[in-house]
């Protein structure tokens, strides 16, 4: 409707000259906070990059007319596709026979995030619905676990399931009123609902022991065989991670699924064509929930030890980044989105101050740039 | 006691209506939650401090307080206001036939990126600004008012009228009703909407600088993360009046500021933080259109 005329800047001294006045402006926002040689080191750094960006995209259109184009799920056909999971399995499984206990570590972390991620994705890229406090399931997970661990004597396999049906019953109680609302103000209602359960968890001393957090927490056991070793405790992530692969791709292609993103794309036409959109909604939050508490117990059993600090606001964020860069609904886009953010900082550890300054443009760019994530089909898109 | 906290809670929630106003218009043109907002405020108080230390560095403050202020104050406005310009033009303008929830993403992006910017640039320990009026004031009926706490009151109110008028009388005014009616529409019958968008962002973020620069005062003490909170709870004050409404963040802002205050002395000072987020759950639900504003219905 009303697109911006933008003239681009053809000639090369038009590129030259735009990038600089760009960079000046932007130096001068900078200057105040750091002082003047600091500007005139951003000066010149902001215009190489500009400068370089801009002649790259004038002089090789190509490439910008292929980027939104080039669809990565489409490089590999059927069979390939067989055979690239079935190769990451094999390397999944056999891992902990070849590295260290360091990255075991990173991969238990990765697999306790591609859960939460896959959760999320229930509810983002599924049916739509932008969730921002996701980490309050998470956290209700955790310390469901944590609590019915050490306050009643439960072990692993009674504490995880009794958590899942707490966590999931929460979800439906929390989506009953939410969901009342649409689009933004539903993010902006579960964002305070994040908030509210953790200053709860941070607050409420008797139960939680507040900022301190529980500890004490013993590791899993199966049939009094407990899972001392780290690579032990990855074969159950690992395990863990299939069965919620494998449940949500199946959720994913069930009526159910249908009915969500049926909803996610038109909710009046959906319920015109006689789905009921509140309940399936409902079953979208629940279930996502379900997800994450499946994660927060993973994480307490790992950590042993849990406080309100895990499930800040920046979780929910990092959480919603690793569903939306790996591609909306894409199940194999989302498992390798969480990947990508859990690894890629651990392998940047020495500028790791600028991790979230990098998410935050990070996140800006891919909105602009590729708003489907990084394997995400055309046809899903982020609605209201 | 309840006289006392009823000031706090003035005082308080003018600051929170001056934010709130930002979020409010921005969301009644481009129908946005502006998350980066919140931020602005925060660099408002940043640029108070870094401009007022240079004053007094280079000795003006001694040669004469008021004009030191006044010109930190405009410096500050002018920053802020060029980063909310700067701001739309990077994050927001490319996604503006995008998908609802982009711009919103978008914006949580520019939010990240603005503290943690702040928090690399300035450092994450406190910032403090000087005392200058100390507790200075004024006693009533047991209770004590400084004159920190006034000027914040009518500087508000001040600033809240002027806006009313701008809006309702000038020409601007009538074109950023008429897009925020009706874009396709106003762009029709001739108006800039990339310039009414740009004069919407510069007017919000200066008045976030203001409310900034009033809290770094007030409060004496500065961090890179109060622009989240502050945000959060302007935003539900911009809501609780019914979003798109001027008169609406202004009375939003101030019954905010009044439950918080209240809430913390009578119920529970450490949940402070949770009154805004419960009251906000409360008005969507019960009332989503906020107490002044019109429920809305989605057009097919």
């Amino acid at each position: 409707m009303f697109v911006s005329q933008k003239t681009p800047a053809r000639t090369s001294q038009g590129v030259l000259l735009k990038s600089l006045v760009a960079a000046l402006w932007l130096s001068f926002l900078f200057l105040p906070l750091k002082g003047i040689s600091a500007a005139v080191v951003f000066f010149f750094a902001v215009a190489l990059v500009l400068v370089f960006s801009r002649s790259l995209v004038n002089y090789h259109k190509t490439i910008t007319e292929m980027l939104p184009s080039v669809r990565f799920s489409g490089l590999f056909s059927m069979g390939r596709m067989r055979i690239l999971i079935l190769l990451s399995f094999l390397f999944a499984a056999t891992a902990p026979l070849f590295v260290g206990d360091y990255f075991i570590d990173v991969a238990i972390l990765a697999g306790i995030y591609i859960i939460l991620a896959l959760g999320l994705n229930v509810v983002i890229g599924f049916a739509g619905l932008l969730n921002l406090g996701f980490a309050a399931f998470y956290a209700i997970g955790a310390y469901a676990y944590a609590l019915l661990h050490t306050k009643m004597g439960f072990g692993f396999w009674t504490a995880m399931p009794a958590s899942l049906v707490l966590t999931t019953l929460a979800g439906f109680l929390l989506a009953v009123p939410a969901l009342r609302l649409r689009g933004d103000y539903l993010a902006i209602v579960t964002l305070g609902f994040g908030e509210i359960t953790r200053l709860i968890l941070n607050n409420w001393d008797n139960l939680t022991q507040g900022p301190n957090g529980i500890s004490g927490i013993a590791r899993p056991e199966i049939i009094s065989f407990p899972l001392n070793t780290l690579a032990s405790y990855y074969y159950l992530v690992l395990c863990c991670v299939i069965f919620t692969i494998f449940i949500v791709r199946r959720v994913h292609t069930s009526r159910i699924g249908r009915a969500w993103i049926a909803i996610r794309e038109d909710e009046i036409a959906s319920s015109v064509m006689g789905i009921h959109a509140t309940a399936y909604k409902l079953y979208a939050f629940a279930f996502g929930a379900f997800w994450a508490s499946l994660a927060g117990s993973l994480f307490t059993a790992k950590m042993q030890f849990v406080s309100p600090e895990s499930f800040t606001f920046m979780e929910s964020v990092l959480i919603v980044c690793m569903v939306i860069l790996g591609g909306l609904g894409s199940i194999a886009g989302v498992v390798i989105g969480a990947l990508i953010l859990v690894i890629l900082p651990e392998m940047l550890r020495e500028v790791q101050l600028y991790r979230m300054l990098a998410l935050g443009a990070g996140l800006v760019l891919l909105m602009i740039f590729r708003p489907q994530g990084l394997f995400g089909g055309k046809g899903v898109s982020l609605r209201g | 006691m309840f006289l006392q906290q009823l000031i706090n809670g003035l005082t308080l929630g003018s600051v929170y209506a001056l934010i709130a106003l930002g979020y409010s218009m921005v969301y009644g043109i481009l129908e946005l939650i502006n998350f980066a907002h919140g931020e602005i405020y925060m660099l408002g108080a940043y640029f108070g401090i870094i401009f007022f230390g240079l004053f007094t560095a280079i000795g003006l403050t001694a040669f004469s307080l008021p004009l030191a202020l006044a010109l930190t104050f405009v410096l500050s406005i002018m920053f802020c206001a060029s980063y909310g310009f700067t701001i739309e033009k990077i994050a927001y303008k490319p996604l503006r036939n995008a998908p609802r929830l982009s711009p919103l993403i978008s914006a949580i992006g520019v939010s990240i990126f603005l503290q943690n910017f702040v928090m690399l640039t300035q450092g994450a320990t406190d910032k403090v600004f000087p005392p200058l009026f100390g507790t200075a004031g004024f006693r009533f009926l047991s209770v004590q008012m400084t004159y920190l706490q006034l000027s914040i009151i009518v500087v508000s109110v001040i600033l809240m009228v002027c806006l009313r008028f701008f809006v309702r009388k000038t020409r601007m005014g009538k074109a950023m009703r008429a897009v925020a009616q009706d874009k396709v529409m106003a762009s029709l019958v001739g108006i800039n909407i990339d310039t009414v968008i740009s004069v919407t962002f510069l007017i919000g973020s200066g008045l976030a600088a203001i409310a900034g620069l009033m809290v770094a005062m007030y409060y004496g003490l500065v961090n890179y993360f109060i622009g989240y909170v502050a945000g959060i709870k302007a935003f539900t004050a911009a809501v609780l009046g019914g979003i798109g409404s001027i008169r609406g963040a202004m009375l939003g802002g101030i019954l905010l500021g009044l439950v918080e205050s209240l809430g913390g002395s009578y119920i529970s000072s450490e949940y402070k933080d949770a009154y805004a987020f419960i009251l906000l759950i409360i008005v969507l639900l019960v009332k989503p259109g906020g107490l002044f504003g019109k429920a809305e219905l989605e057009k097919v």
